[in-house]
């Protein structure tokens, strides 16, 4: 799109998306500004340029515990979900059956329960269980709250794409199981791969749930949280920040080349 | 099943819901014939097709592939092949990889593979295109696309539902001679799926004419469009013009009717049966009319009316009579043999109607 509009004469328009991009991004940069700062306190005029609260955070256990925990919860949510959502958006767009609609809503509605009900219910229900808090119990509870989104995601990926499709391969002498890999896996797999990237990042940094249902192991959210009151600890979680963001940055990167290249061509050569 | 009957369709019935889509339909499909399923969209025709691919399971009844029954084989397992209304070319992948498709277990070398590929290519005349994606494809190409991947695999038939709607007229009709060479070539049988009578006409051997899950004719286009066994058919293959008549006297030869609007006439007996006093249409086509501007000497075998609207067609030329005993205008149809369309212009003008006995088809009517 070509503007023959000067730049130093900005419209509103501009103004507005360089303010709206300032108030988004402009807090997440202290993050990395200020652990690089040689000072406990957070607080302007800046000091002398150090490493060492990342020294700190590679030093200190509970960190790197709290962190390879949410990791952990995180990508076996991510993968069960989309597993799960997958097979559901499959029968959901592809088979007719009673009862279909009232399915669908009744699956989607941890999306508008508060966060803070579900969890108050959940750990009514697991200790009526007698089932011990762990990090499975928080795994549970967010698959619980990542499948609507994976569902979500899906649903709309399948019904983009033609159902003839699917046919055709099966026409074709494939078997289902087959044509599943062959044709809907590679054009679903965009789908597949934002609601892994968005239920891993629901997970990772999901809080209540986690406080209500978590034992000892503590998950990163509740490390940072309960790290709050002791200031000292504070700058080596800016440090931890600012490598999660850097990290998501590359992975959201090559998250979106994947995405590109997943709808590329597939060659005759393979075969 | 007679042996050179490579479909059968045996008493086949499909509801959807409360639907029939199909309703006790019974023929059958030559060795290497070019078939049409002709009809209005909800007749039951791609229900038809899609059973024979086995995306649809009849109700009751059984489909038969060269004396094989059907119902307990898969669509991946069937020795037929079909060309989707879409085209439904896999967009992840390119040409050669839709073409090469459904031969992952053909157990052909690369080589050889390679090489039947580009035989395909050759005979849709895609040479060249192999690498391209689906999305740099015009409508066309896509179609060639979908032809080759289906023909690649040399199936006993190949089915095609309405391949050629999606294209403007000048490509489908260029594309309705090349499908129609190709299954002469390839000695294939075809079994295809429109609702537009020209193409049918067109393309096929022999056509079954569907209306709401029956079929109510078999025959080849020049039977159909000549001589018509029902009303519907008559009226939806090409115009017709219908007269209300009954018959006065029948003997073995020949059958007398009467009608108000054109009067009396004489028509050689047909197949079908006529007692007297049963009531019939008389039927002539709009190109069957030949309109002359003064009185002819002989009234016999003419209609009188006065010029009512008309629309130039540029080859041809479509007018309404209006005739003084009905209240239906009567259409005609004339070549526009010079470049003058001067009739065309005078509306109300008197006009008689000249039309032979040949022209006429008695159908029953009830």
């Amino acid at each position: 799109m070509k503007s023959n509009h000067p730049w130093w004469k900005p419209d509103g328009l501009l103004i507005y998306a360089i303010l709206y991009l300032v108030f988004i991004y402009l807090p997440v940069l202290f993050l990395p500004l200020f652990s690089f700062n040689n000072s406990t306190y957070i607080t302007f005029p800046l000091k002398d340029f150090t490493l060492k609260w990342y020294a700190k955070m590679i030093n200190s256990p509970g960190l790197l515990e709290a962190l390879f925990n949410s990791i952990k919860v995180g990508l076996l949510v991510a993968i069960f979900s989309t597993i799960l959502g997958l097979l559901a958006a499959k029968s959901v767009t592809r088979y007719r059956f009673k009862g279909r609609g009232p399915l669908v809503s009744f699956i989607m509605i941890p999306l508008v329960i508060p966060e803070i009900i579900l969890a108050i219910s959940l750990l009514i229900l697991i200790s009526q269980a007698n089932i011990p808090l762990s990090l499975w119990t928080i795994g549970f509870s967010h698959l619980l709250l990542c499948i609507p989104f994976s569902m979500l995601i899906l649903i709309s990926r399948m019904e983009g794409f033609d159902k003839s499709l699917e046919e055709a391969a099966l026409d074709l002498g494939e078997n289902p199981w087959m044509t599943f890999w062959r044709v809907t896996f590679p054009i679903v797999l965009p789908g597949i791969v934002a609601s892994l990237l968005l239920t891993f990042t629901i997970s990772f940094d999901e809080f209540v749930l986690a406080f209500f249902l978590s034992s000892t192991d503590a998950t990163l959210p509740i490390y940072i949280w309960s790290s709050l009151r002791f200031p000292t600890k504070i700058p080596a979680i800016l440090a931890l920040g600012a490598s999660i963001f850097v990290i998501s940055f590359f992975v959201v990167t090559f998250a979106e080349w994947v995405r590109r290249r997943g709808v590329k061509l597939e060659s005759t050569s393979g075969i | 099943m007679s042996r050179d009957a490579i479909i059968s369709f045996q008493d086949v019935s499909k509801s959807f819901g409360k639907v029939k889509a199909v309703d006790g339909v019974n023929f059958e499909i030559n060795r290497g014939e070019f078939f049409s399923l002709l009809g209005p969209s909800g007749c039951g025709k791609t229900t038809l097709l899609r059973m024979v691919a086995g995306f649809e399971m009849p109700d009751s009844g059984e489909v038969f592939i060269d004396g094989q029954p059907m119902s307990a084989i898969p669509p991946n397992q069937r020795p037929v092949n079909m060309v989707f209304q879409n085209y439904a070319i896999f967009p992840h992948m390119d040409v050669r990889g839709n073409i090469s498709f459904g031969m992952r277990k053909s157990g052909l070398s690369k080589v050889e593979l390679n090489r039947r590929i580009d035989e395909i290519l050759e005979l849709i005349k895609l040479q060249g295109f192999g690498k391209r994606g689906a999305d740099e494809l015009s409508g066309g190409q896509r179609q060639r696309v979908a032809l080759a991947r289906a023909l690649i695999k040399q199936p006993k038939v190949l089915l095609l539902d309405e391949p050629l709607g999606a294209l403007d007229k000048k490509l489908r009709e260029q594309m309705q001679i090349e499908l129609r060479l190709l299954q002469q070539q390839l000695g294939i049988t075809f079994l295809f799926v429109t609702h537009d009578q020209e193409e049918a006409l067109t393309l096929s051997d022999r056509i079954a004419v569907m209306s709401e899950g029956h079929v109510k004719e078999i025959a080849s286009p020049a039977q159909l469009y000549e001589n018509p066994g029902s009303r519907f058919v008559a009226d939806f293959i090409g115009s017709m013009n219908f007269f209300k008549g009954e018959v006065v006297d029948s003997n073995k030869k020949h059958l007398r009717i009467t009608s108000d609007t054109i009067g009396d006439i004489v028509v050689p007996e047909s197949d079908t049966k006529y007692n007297v006093k049963y009531p019939v249409w008389i039927a002539i086509r709009p190109e069957k009319l030949q309109p002359v501007f003064s009185e002819p000497d002989d009234l016999s075998h003419v209609m009188e009316g006065q010029m009512g609207p008309s629309a130039y067609l540029g080859d041809r030329s479509h007018f309404y009579v209006h005739l003084a005993k009905r209240e239906e205008p009567v259409l005609v149809a004339l070549q526009n043999l010079d470049r003058s369309n001067d009739l065309l212009r005078k509306p109300n003008q008197r006009v008689w109607l000249k039309w032979s006995i040949e022209a006429v088809v008695v159908l029953p009517r009830d």
